[in-house]
């Protein structure tokens, strides 16, 4: 006779048992792969370092560009995401559309230059710093409608189907944006060159003024010591310090002065190693990307924290229907959030135009994706992770095409989300409940 | 069913018919103009038809060939495989054609070839750069196909002599796209001619065709400080390279091949940089101005580089007929192989892969205007 069932069972859950062992196995070997190859890595960059400090961290300050384009993508990622689980792939090209308005706004109607219509006497650095100002807005105006209106009429009537229903519609949106921006009458497929609205300047050694290097690091250690003074009140049990703790201006001063008192230390002071000479340099393109940027995101965390939107968005975030019950327009409250989403990316679309003074109709599209693998990194659906991932990803990158192998820079970028999703599947910052957006 | 064949029959008539006609008429001489003039590229088209028409009919006004006239038949080819192939078996089974100029693009320029070498006939295509429009896939020349423009590893050998000769550079650094062709065959050539001439290539570093960002090439090569960067790619990479290494503080020279020869090229980017191409309107020889103003006065336009080689294509095919003094393709195809050619591109004389060896105008792009420098042979 047959074996009896319970024989049955116990052969299949030795199976099983035999399978995890297997696994397990499989999954050590794997690990034990990826440590190897990160410590190989590691010793390819430490000895480059060793090597020319000078030239690495040169590598590092162009990472930081690079990076901080990609955070206002990885914004817009993962706020949507947080809110309704919709990965939108249409995202990049929202990007692209919000460099084309800058492009047509600058080079056809010269608005970057509108102050001196008014008034012709202005100084020619303020007429810049309002018209740049007024374009980074206005493209941000045209892409969040673009962005609500992807949302109404592509988005919106899928929400009740399948996810992979709107995913599939964010790849024929993204699609139909980029073709459609193909087309002669509206941006044809050709490359073109960008007007910046400022001219370039490279800061090196010695161009900076000693005033606004010393400011950089003034604004730092003030906000760094209210940090800590604050942190230890409210130790103590200080409710109002508590809260003050994370108030934007104070994040605000941390982050522009930490980075800024860096770079302008690092471009405009004459350093010197061992006998070399640290020839480092960085443009006010660079300047003026971590400067919005990182402005930028502090008004985006004090939307969602400290506004009734915010509150509404992370009460949808965290479910969807109770928020609905409590009197929230949870429609009304996804459309903000696309629209924020694409504000911020039209506003990296226009900051990557003047980086690389070009445009065309498919610029979206690898920036969309390396942010997209920014975001995961950092954890899909966090904000502060969206700002982390997309440093390290932007430091990947350089560093990579810097000193591992330049035709293999996209390989390892996008191998880091690999990684990071085989270690920490949350990514960095995971996702802290109530935090979500 | 009957109706069909009934239908059939006739085109079959309609087809055979005139080139029944056709063969009995021994008084023209017939060309054939192959080019695409619709799509993408039908600019490029258009060029190459009105130079090489322009050549025939001042030949046509001295005298024609041979003491014949000569007809010609232009045909839409596309820039593809198939209508490339198509017109290719019009003009030769139906208009009884033995010679074509064209195609423009190596795509259909190759497939061209092969019916071309299968049915005894002569071409000769006035810009196709890849090697195989020319070759057998055995390395055999084909027997009566030539090409009018240099191929493109050609300019990477002349833009490193220029640059050792001309510019003084004792080293370079070369960026290039590793999975392009073209821009892989002018970096590979200018390496050898470099090293060769006794320049040493200090960065050699590849990117991709996506790529936007060039910082940290760039920085790598601020590190190495060479003399010359050269950078083979097309206009739309140049731009962004350029305007990066400018703002790295890299004052090297830039230098780049035809791929820069377009009106999008960013001159702030690459200003003070020169580039390999296959003729300047701007070049003082004789030929070139008298070419230029006929042109002009024909079709009220400065001609371009495809009207100029389409234009050299036409006067090399009726000068190897002239020389070969009859109208059989093969003999005029031997004709051309021991001849030199004094064309508006240059003197040509070709290799046995019937390639043209010739020089190429060196331009250099200065306060945001293109101007001609220099014509190096190789």
């Amino acid at each position: 006779m047959g074996k009896s069932a319970r024989e049955l069972a116990r052969a299949a859950r030795v199976d099983i048992a035999l399978d995890r062992r297997d696994g397990v196995v499989l999954n050590r070997l794997a690990q034990g792969l990826f440590a190897l190859l990160g410590l190989g890595v590691m010793y390819v960059l430490a000895q480059a370092f060793a090597e020319s400090p000078a030239i690495f961290v040169q590598q590092m300050l162009n990472g930081l560009q690079l990076g901080f384009i990609y955070a206002l993508i990885a914004l817009g990622y993962t706020m949507i995401y947080g809110i309704v689980k919709l990965i939108n792939f249409a995202h990049g090209d929202v990007f692209m559309v919000g460099a084309f308005t800058s492009f047509y706004v600058i080079s056809g109607l010269d608005l970057h230059r509108w102050p001196a219509w008014l008034w012709a006497g202005l100084p020619e650095g303020v007429v810049i710093l309002i018209g740049t100002i007024t374009v980074i807005l206005l493209s941000m105006v045209v892409s969040a409608f673009l962005a609500m209106a992807m949302e109404r009429f592509a988005y919106r009537p899928l929400r009740n189907k399948p996810r992979i229903a709107a995913l599939i519609t964010a790849i024929g949106v993204s699609f139909f944006l980029e073709y459609f921006g193909a087309l002669p009458f509206v941006y044809s497929n050709n490359y073109i060159t960008y007007t910046r609205p400022f001219e370039v300047t490279v800061y090196t050694a010695g161009s900076i003024s000693p005033w606004a290097i010393g400011g950089a690091w003034g604004l730092f250690l003030l906000s760094l010591a209210g940090y800590l003074l604050l942190k230890w009140r409210s130790r103590q049990g200080d409710l109002r310090a508590q809260s003050w703790i994370r108030h934007p201006l104070l994040q605000l001063g941390l982050l522009l002065g930490g980075f800024f008192s860096v770079v302008l230390t690092l471009a405009g002071v004459q350093i010197e190693t061992g006998g070399e000479i640290w020839d480092l340099s960085a443009s006010n393109v660079t300047l003026v990307i971590m400067g919005s940027s990182i402005i930028l995101q502090v008004i985006l965390q004090y939307v969602v924290n400290r506004t009734k939107l915010g509150k509404a968005m992370r009460a949808a975030a965290y479910d969807k229907d109770a928020a609905r019950l409590m009197g929230i327009n949870v429609d009304r409250v996804i459309a903000a959030t696309f629209a924020l989403g694409g504000g911020l990316a039209g506003a990296g679309g226009v900051l990557y135009a003047t980086a690389f003074k070009q445009v065309h109709h498919l610029m979206g599209i690898i920036p969309g994706l390396k942010a997209f693998v920014a975001a995961v990194v950092g954890g899909i659906g966090s904000i502060p992770g969206a700002l982390v991932g997309s440093l390290i990803m932007g430091q990947t990158e350089v560093l990579a095409a810097g000193f591992i192998s330049t035709p293999m820079r996209d390989a390892i970028a996008f191998s880091l989300l690999i990684v990071v999703l085989l270690v920490w599947p949350q990514g960095i910052f995971g996702e802290p409940p109530g935090e979500k957006v | 069913m009957r109706k069909r064949f009934l239908i059939l029959a006739v085109l079959l008539t309609l087809v055979i018919l005139p080139a029944c006609g056709g063969s009995g008429n021994e008084e023209a001489l017939k060309i054939a103009i192959l080019a695409p003039l619709s799509g993408d590229v039908a600019t490029f088209g258009e060029s190459t038809r009105d130079g090489a028409l322009l050549a025939i009919k001042e030949r046509n006004a001295a005298g024609g060939v041979l003491g014949r006239q000569i007809e010609t038949t232009v045909e839409d080819s596309q820039c593809s495989a198939e209508a490339a192939v198509s017109a290719g078996n019009k003009v030769i089974d139906q208009d009884g054609v033995s010679y074509i100029i064209g195609e423009v693009c190596s795509s259909a320029s190759i497939p061209l070839s092969e019916i071309v070498e299968a049915k005894g006939v002569f071409q000769i295509s006035p810009t196709s750069t890849n090697p195989s429009v020319t070759i057998n896939e055995d390395g055999s020349t084909k027997s009566a196909v030539f090409r009018a423009c240099f191929i493109d590893p050609f300019q990477g050998t002349v833009a490193a002599k220029f640059a050792q000769e001309q510019l003084g550079a004792k080293t370079a650094a070369v960026l290039l796209d590793q999975g392009n062709d073209y821009v892989r065959g002018l970096a590979e050539f200018f390496k050898e001619a470099f090293e060769a001439g006794g320049g040493e290539v200090v960065v050699w570093e590849t990117y991709t065709g996506e790529d936007q960002d060039f910082s940290a090439i760039l920085t790598k090569v601020k590190a190495a400080n060479p003399d010359l960067l050269y950078l083979p790619d097309y206009y739309s990479t140049v731009n962004l390279i350029g305007a990066q290494a400018k703002e790295k503080g890299i004052e090297a020279i830039m230098m780049g091949g035809d791929g820069w020869d377009s009106p999008d090229l960013d001159t702030s980017a690459v200003e003070g940089g020169y580039f390999t191409n296959h003729y300047s309107a701007d070049d003082p020889r004789p030929e070139v101005q008298n070419f230029v103003a006929t042109y002009k006065e024909e079709y009220g336009a400065t001609p371009d580089a495809l009207a100029t080689l389409a234009y050299d294509a036409a006067n090399i095919l009726m000068d190897g007929m002239e020389e070969a003094g009859n109208d059989d393709p093969m003999a005029v195809a031997k004709a051309i192989e021991g001849m030199t050619f004094d064309v508006v591109s240059g003197s040509i004389a070709y290799d046995e892969h019937h390639n043209p060896v010739k020089s190429a105008a060196i331009l250099q792009v200065e306060n945001g205007k293109i101007s001609f420098i220099d014509s190096i042979a190789p």
